[in-house]
């Protein structure tokens, strides 16, 4: 048995469609990544197999329990860290995971055990009896997991569970989940903005745009769906005339995009093509100002299936860049 | 049950901690209670009114020794002599004097001949409560002026003998029910508003939301934690206003009891009332928004300041179903008459039939779901 199963499942917000149709299943035991820009449906999906919202139409099947029709099953069995930090401030960490136990109804005499096994999964028996407010956003993102966990579910629902962490912490809380899933015989549904994070943590990855699935597949099998080995990220002194039609004639070279004077070049051989367009710009008589070449990450993958960039992502600089080469010129 | 017991243990483990939000639900109303108390509850005093004497005979000497005796005794005003009529109208339009009395000439002559003899007196009406103080005080001077030298054996006008039933009771604890109210009303305010609709905000019923949590917990947990607060407040006032404001025996046993039970269903009305206007609010600018007009929209019109007899018809209807105006009735009676439950009995029905209906609205309009 599935341990999600979704069908046809759909949510509208007067006439506005949030999630339309979706299909899939979610095998019992494995990190499921649910990817897509910011209202793409990824939240509205998850409140839905939640209970948070009602579906407008199709069906969703939480460990066998029908997210309409047996709700309070649902909720049994599923642990959700919502996207906002939401520990009370003025608790201590135990008092916050106590307080969650008693909600979820563990008994007196499992309550303190459980607390404290969880509270040394996430590494903060020291910080127990002190109140959450003392507690850094790594600290308490990582309390938030082990408060999720506090009824023994089956199932974890994470809505972004890394966003606004620094890199460090981001790291510890992954570590943390394939620790907790590898012991507690988890299976996890989580979205993220964070293409490396899907493609550290998943198992499978369902891309969805404009409420709709668009791809769904294992990280792997993704990166290799799309006609590209590399990309190359380029961008020249000046631009001659026709430029674009040049770069799409190098050897390997299977898409060339312009934004903002930068082009981006889909190659099925990146070395190949950074020589010869090395060697292009010398016969133009351009100097190449920046370079970088990459391996096909799930970024390519999203742009590849949704045609678009999470152009906050690329600020942030948390693409892999394996190579850069910068000359002279605009940087 | 022990859901609802966990909401309440998580409310007022955070409402301990916060030593801010217990002085605000409790600071302000006791504040209150001594500022306007003491504001609005002391007699008039030291007035200063010009004399304008233009008779000199002799019962304008008797006048002024009566004047003597308010300055000495009551000390409503004291005189100050002005020759010039002008000069004394001038100093009362500049503010310097209160109120002119004026002797015209012949006064003396007129009174002894009894033929119509009058006194002036010219007021700043703009300050009506000085106004009306001068007035009382000069109006009683008045008639003790006119009273024969020598009584009659047996007097043969109708006089008015007043029984009072209680104590003197001075306006600070008249004001000490309102007080207690509006501590509750604070509280309640804080809790079952602007926290709620804070915790709303922050994604934290969300965490409630998906838990096997029922409906009826939730609304139960929200209400019960809400309400302990304000009863923990409005029992702190009752102990601490009755000390201040001079109640007798403010630590009856009895009394204390049926406070007990006024304070707790005017807390549940309140809260419950809360709980309705906020169920579906989501914005935490609502809950800070109405606070003041609640506050002016249900305190003022319950008889807390003023009595409600006074009010114009369409402020009597506000009263008529202000949940304040019957706890304010009912403080009122176990402050300054110690009586017992048949006195309050009418009060209690009411707030316990309106916690009924809001619980009840609130619980149809209340959303298990986002």
């Amino acid at each position: 048995m599935a341990a999600i199963e979704v069908e046809n499942l759909t949510k509208r917000f007067n006439g506005f469609t949030a999630v339309d149709a979706l299909t899939f299943q979610v095998e019992e035991g494995e990190i499921f990544g649910l990817l897509g820009p910011n209202g793409a449906g990824k939240s509205t999906l998850i409140r839905m197999l939640t209970t948070l919202i009602p579906p407008t139409e199709g069906v969703a099947l939480v460990n066998g329990f029908d997210v309409i029709r047996q709700p309070n099953q649902v909720r049994r069995c599923i642990g959700v860290i919502p996207q906002a930090m939401t520990s009370d401030l003025e608790l201590t960490a135990v008092e916050n995971m106590n307080i969650f136990a008693k909600l979820y109804g563990v008994p007196r005499e499992r309550r303190a055990r459980i607390v404290k096994e969880l509270l040394e999964a996430v590494q903060l028996e020291k910080w127990a009896d002190h109140p959450v407010k003392n507690l850094s956003g790594g600290m308490r993102r990582r309390l938030e997991i082990a408060r999720g966990l506090v009824h023994e579910p089956k199932m974890f629902f994470l809505d972004e569970p890394t966003t606004g962490l620094d890199p460090t912490s981001r790291i510890a809380v992954w570590e943390m989940l394939m620790e907790l899933k590898k012991r507690r015989d988890l299976t996890i549904l989580l979205t993220t903005h964070y293409m490396d994070e899907a493609d550290k943590l998943c198992d499978h990855i369902a891309i969805v745009d404009h409420g709709k699935l668009v791809a769904l597949d294992s990280p792997m099998k993704l990166k290799a769906s799309i006609p590209a080995a590399s990309f190359l990220e380029v961008s020249f002194s000046t631009i001659p005339e026709g430029w674009t039609e040049i770069l799409k004639q190098l050897p390997d070279a299977a898409s060339v995009v312009e934004h903002d004077h930068i082009f981006r070049i889909a190659s099925h051989n990146g070395p190949r093509t950074t020589i010869e367009l090395v060697e292009a710009a010398r016969r133009a008589g351009i100097v190449v100002s920046s370079l970088a070449v990459q391996s096909t990450t799930l970024d390519n993958v999203f742009t590849h299936y949704t045609g678009r960039q999470l152009r906050d992502e690329l600020q942030e600089g948390k693409y892999d860049i394996s190579f850069m080469y910068q000359r002279g010129g605009r940087s | 049950m022990n859901r609802i017991l966990a909401l309440i243990e998580r409310d007022l483990r955070k409402f301990f901690r916060s030593p801010a939000l217990m002085m605000v639900s409790m600071v302000f109303p006791l504040v209150q209670l001594v500022v306007l108390g003491y504001a609005f509850g002391g007699k008039i005093k030291n007035l200063k009114v010009g004399v304008v004497n233009q008779d000199h005979g002799l019962q304008t000497v008797k006048l002024r020794e009566m004047f003597g005796a308010i300055a000495a005794n009551a000390q409503t005003f004291t005189t100050v002599n002005y020759n010039d009529p002008k000069q004394a109208i001038h100093d009362l339009r500049n503010g310097r004097i209160n109120a002119v009395i004026n002797i015209p000439p012949n006064f003396s002559r007129d009174t002894l001949e009894q033929a119509a003899p009058k006194i002036a007196l010219i007021e700043d009406n703009t300050d009506n409560f000085v106004a009306s103080a001068l007035m009382a005080s000069l109006t009683q001077l008045v008639q003790d002026f006119n009273q024969p030298s020598v009584q009659p054996r047996v007097p043969g006008q109708v006089t008015l003998s007043v029984v009072e039933l209680y104590p003197y009771v001075p306006y600070i604890q008249y004001l000490l029910a309102g007080s207690v109210a509006l501590a509750i009303f604070v509280s309640a305010m804080i809790g079952g508003g602007i926290i709620y609709i804070d915790d709303k905000a922050r994604g934290i019923h969300e965490g409630y939301l998906v838990t096997p949590i029922t409906k009826f917990e939730l609304i139960m947990g929200f209400t019960l934690s809400g309400a302990l607060k304000a009863i923990l407040a409005g029992l702190v006032l009752s102990t601490l206003g009755a000390l201040l404001a001079g109640i007798p025996h403010p630590v009856d046993p009895v009394r204390i009891i049926r406070l007990f039970v006024v304070v707790v269903v005017t807390s549940l009305a309140l809260i419950s009332m809360m709980f309705l206007l906020m169920v579906r609010v989501s914005d935490p600018l609502v809950p800070r928004a109405t606070f003041g007009v609640l506050n002016t929209l249900l305190f003022f019109p319950s008889g807390a300041v003023y009595p409600v007899n006074a009010f114009p018809p369409w402020m009597k209807v506000i009263a008529r179903v202000d949940p304040f105006t019957y706890a304010v009735h009912a403080f009122k009676a176990l402050f300054l008459k110690n009586t017992g439950f048949g006195a309050i009995a009418g009060d209690l029905l009411f707030l316990s039939v309106f916690t009924v209906i809001m619980m009840g609205a609130a619980t149809l309009l209340f959303r298990r779901t986002l």
